[in-house]
């Protein structure tokens, strides 16, 4: 059975088990049916032109894992940052593990989405910002369907939270092949600042896909980062639906560092709904063999005198692709936009392949909007320099690779997680940088 | 230390040593002259091991040992230095960072453990000292955004910071003032000994007044074509280049 068929006909069952009284019945309901219309994505449309989803819709997932795995915390230890006092929402196969996470409603509310839909408690703020914010297009609405788990997170206003939350989902291969449509919510009240980082990890070579939506709403003055750390196993693919709602003098920022997993697709989507707004998008993405990133962002400017900035590295090995496709739209009430966009990639191998999209609509006539795009090799008079300096070829080439993505690092405000992108890159680079940050 | 036995080198099959014969002693400086396009950087260049220009004939000794097959960073190991004429900038890498892993990518070459930390501070603070160069300044990106003579300096920080055998200096007076010159000038003096040799390539004499040669080298169309003591540098900063041409192309 196609795997399309075998979601729509299973969702009767999944939605039956499901309270009637749940505050997204319809919602669920609306959202399959636009799944069952719009199918999953083809090349023929023009924001999947470049990334073909064939390979991965191929295998017989699991949609509902029933066995449960004895997971401990050694096992994913490597996978967290653990140098850190921290919330963990920690999910294996999809479902909750109470044992390995620390949530808290201690003034906040860092916990599931399992929770949130099924206790009154939570009630007005689902109803207030569930699916406000994804789009109608196939594959949220395919999560929307099943959303069932994930995070949620809500800061009530003026909190400043200290400690980061970890959203980690890993998939441990009890199931010949997994499929896990996780479902976050954030939401960030006035004056306050959190700090996410997500990821999704594998433990084993078989297949998973991951359809993962997270909606993050920054209310007046809230700061939020985000940080999704990207580097899963060769048979995990990931598509990442995120959309972002600011209102008026937020700022919210989303790092994603993609160094793994055989196809990553990411969907990132910020709407600023309000004056004096800052939006900030970065990426560094470095992979080889037949490794495939896609980076497909969209800014959309609707008030005047906002920001946004974005920045993204790709350094492409091997037979890998890219795809960088950033959109900004520049709404005609939107006077004073800064918006600038900048993409930069090196190609290490001959077969290697990036597709870079900017795409500006802008319909005020008082903005700066810049944007750049850049494809080429490592410098080789930087090469030399370096080489003449002792510094051997391999190690030259990484350091260069390394301070080529270096600016995007700047940004990122927490030091455990410079450190441990700082030592992905060099791993994935498979040399030793040779000094600390 | 340094034996050049008639080299050939070109690029892009473009002859450009044409038979270059030079013999560098420990404890000796030569200055190598000439006029622009005459081969003075891609002779820096090819003893350097950069790998865009083909060694068509002849060979480089280095302490008995032919280095003509080693990559640019073996023979940094064995000692060679290049002060660049135009230092390539790195963003991204800081000059502390740089030099750290210049340091420890040589020493491991060597079979060595890295440098401490705190010896290597004080190696950075001394030779930093050495050259007047701003603590602040080795935090910043490598070359990205220095002056003319900032980047000279820095490189001769770096000469200092790995203590060549053999330091080839490339118009390394191209775009410093006075005072600068002046200090970089202090600083290959110091640094220089009986066990090691310097080669300096400029158009002008002016840096030779303070670095000063034991043997000046007078290049022209890829071959030494007249070599002297100290004073053919003052001969030719007045009489210019077009003599020797003349005398050449007779």
């Amino acid at each position: 059975m196609e795997l399309k068929d075998k979601l729509v006909s299973s969702f009767f069952a999944f939605e039956d088990h499901l309270e009637d009284a749940s505050p997204i019945h319809d919602i669920r309901n609306e959202a399959i049916k636009t799944f069952e219309q719009k199918g999953f994505p083809t090349k023929k449309e023009e924001a999947w032109k470049y990334t073909s989803l064939n390979s991965v819709l191929k295998h017989d997932y699991s949609l509902f894992p029933k066995t449960e795995n004895a997971i401990e915390y050694k096992d994913i230890k490597p996978y967290l940052i653990h140098d850190i006092d921290s919330y963990k929402i920690i999910f294996i196969d999809g479902k909750y593990s109470s044992h390995l996470s620390q949530t808290t409603h201690d003034g906040i509310d860092v916990c599931l989405m399992s929770a949130a839909l099924a206790k009154p408690k939570y009630r007005l703020v689902i109803e207030n910002y569930f699916n406000k914010a994804a789009t109608k297009d196939s594959l949220p609405s395919l999560n929307t369907a099943f959303s069932s788990e994930g995070a949620y997170i809500h800061i009530p206003k003026n909190k400043l939270v200290e400690k980061p939350i970890q959203i980690v989902h890993f998939s441990t291969g009890n199931e010949a092949a997994l499929m896990l449509q996780p479902r976050n919510l954030i939401v960030v009240d006035e004056n306050s600042h959190v700090q996410i980082i997500e990821r999704h990890q594998s433990l084993t070579d078989n297949p998973v896909l991951t359809n993962s939506v997270t909606e993050i709403f920054a209310n007046k003055r809230a700061i939020a980062d985000y940080y999704k750390i990207q580097n899963d196993n060769q048979n995990a693919s990931l598509i990442d639906n995120t959309f972002i709602k600011q209102k008026q003098e937020s700022h919210v920022s989303v790092h994603t560092f993609s160094f793994g997993g055989k196809l990553t697709r990411n969907n990132l989507n910020f709407y600023q709904n309000g004056e004096r707004i800052d939006s900030t998008l970065k990426g560094i993405t470095i992979i080889g063999d037949k490794q495939h990133v896609d980076h497909n962002t969209l800014v959309h400017h609707i008030e005047p005198n906002c920001e946004s900035h974005q920045d993204y590295k790709g350094i492409f090995g091997d037979s890998a692709t890219g795809v960088f496709n950033g959109q900004v739209v520049v709404e005609k009430e939107a006077q004073k936009t800064n918006a600038y966009q900048s993409n930069n990639n090196i190609l290490v191998s001959d077969k290697a392949t990036i597709n870079s999209k900017p795409q500006l609509e802008i319909f005020a006539d008082d903005v700066k909007c810049s944007h750049g795009c850049t494809i080429g090799q490592l410098d080789e008079s930087a090469m030399f320099y370096m080489r003449s300096r002792g510094i051997p070829e391999k190690e030259a080439r990484a350091l260069l690779m390394y301070a080529f993505s270096n600016n995007v690092l700047n940004s990122v405000k927490i030091p455990e997680i410079k450190q441990r992108i700082t030592k992905l890159i060099a791993k994935k680079l498979g040399v030793n940088i040779g000094f600390d940050l | 230390m340094l034996k050049i036995d008639n080299l050939h080198a070109s690029v892009e099959d473009k002859a450009i040593l044409k038979g270059i014969n030079l013999e560098v002693k420990a404890g000796e400086v030569h200055a190598i002259m000439g006029p622009n396009g005459s081969g003075k950087s891609t002779l820096a260049s090819v003893i350097a091991g950069r790998e865009d220009y083909e060694v068509e004939e002849g060979e480089i000794i280095l302490e008995g040992e032919n280095i003509d097959e080693l990559a640019a960073e073996e023979r940094a190991h064995k000692g060679i230095f290049l002060s660049f004429q135009y230092p390539v900038e790195i963003p991204g890498v800081s000059v502390t960072n740089f030099m750290k892993t210049a340091i420890n990518e040589t020493r491991k070459a060597k079979g060595l453990e890295e440098m401490p930390a705190n010896e290597m501070l004080k190696l950075i603070r001394e030779k930093s000292e050495l050259l007047e160069i701003d603590r602040k300044f080795l935090s910043r990106s490598l070359n990205e955004g220095f002056s003319g003579g900032e980047k000279k300096r820095n490189e001769i920080f770096q000469m200092a910071m790995l203590e060549p055998k053999l330091a080839i200096l490339d118009e390394t007076d191209s775009g410093l003032d006075i005072d600068a010159l002046r200090i970089v000038a202090n600083g290959v003096n110091k640094l220089k000994s009986k066990d090691n040799a310097v080669i300096v390539i400029t158009h002008y004499q002016r840096l030779l007044d303070y670095i000063v040669p034991d043997y000046v080298h007078v290049l022209h169309n890829g071959r030494i074509v007249k070599s002297g003591p100290k004073e053919l540098a003052h001969e030719l900063e007045e009489k210019g280049y077009d003599w020797i041409k003349e005398e050449v192309g007779a």
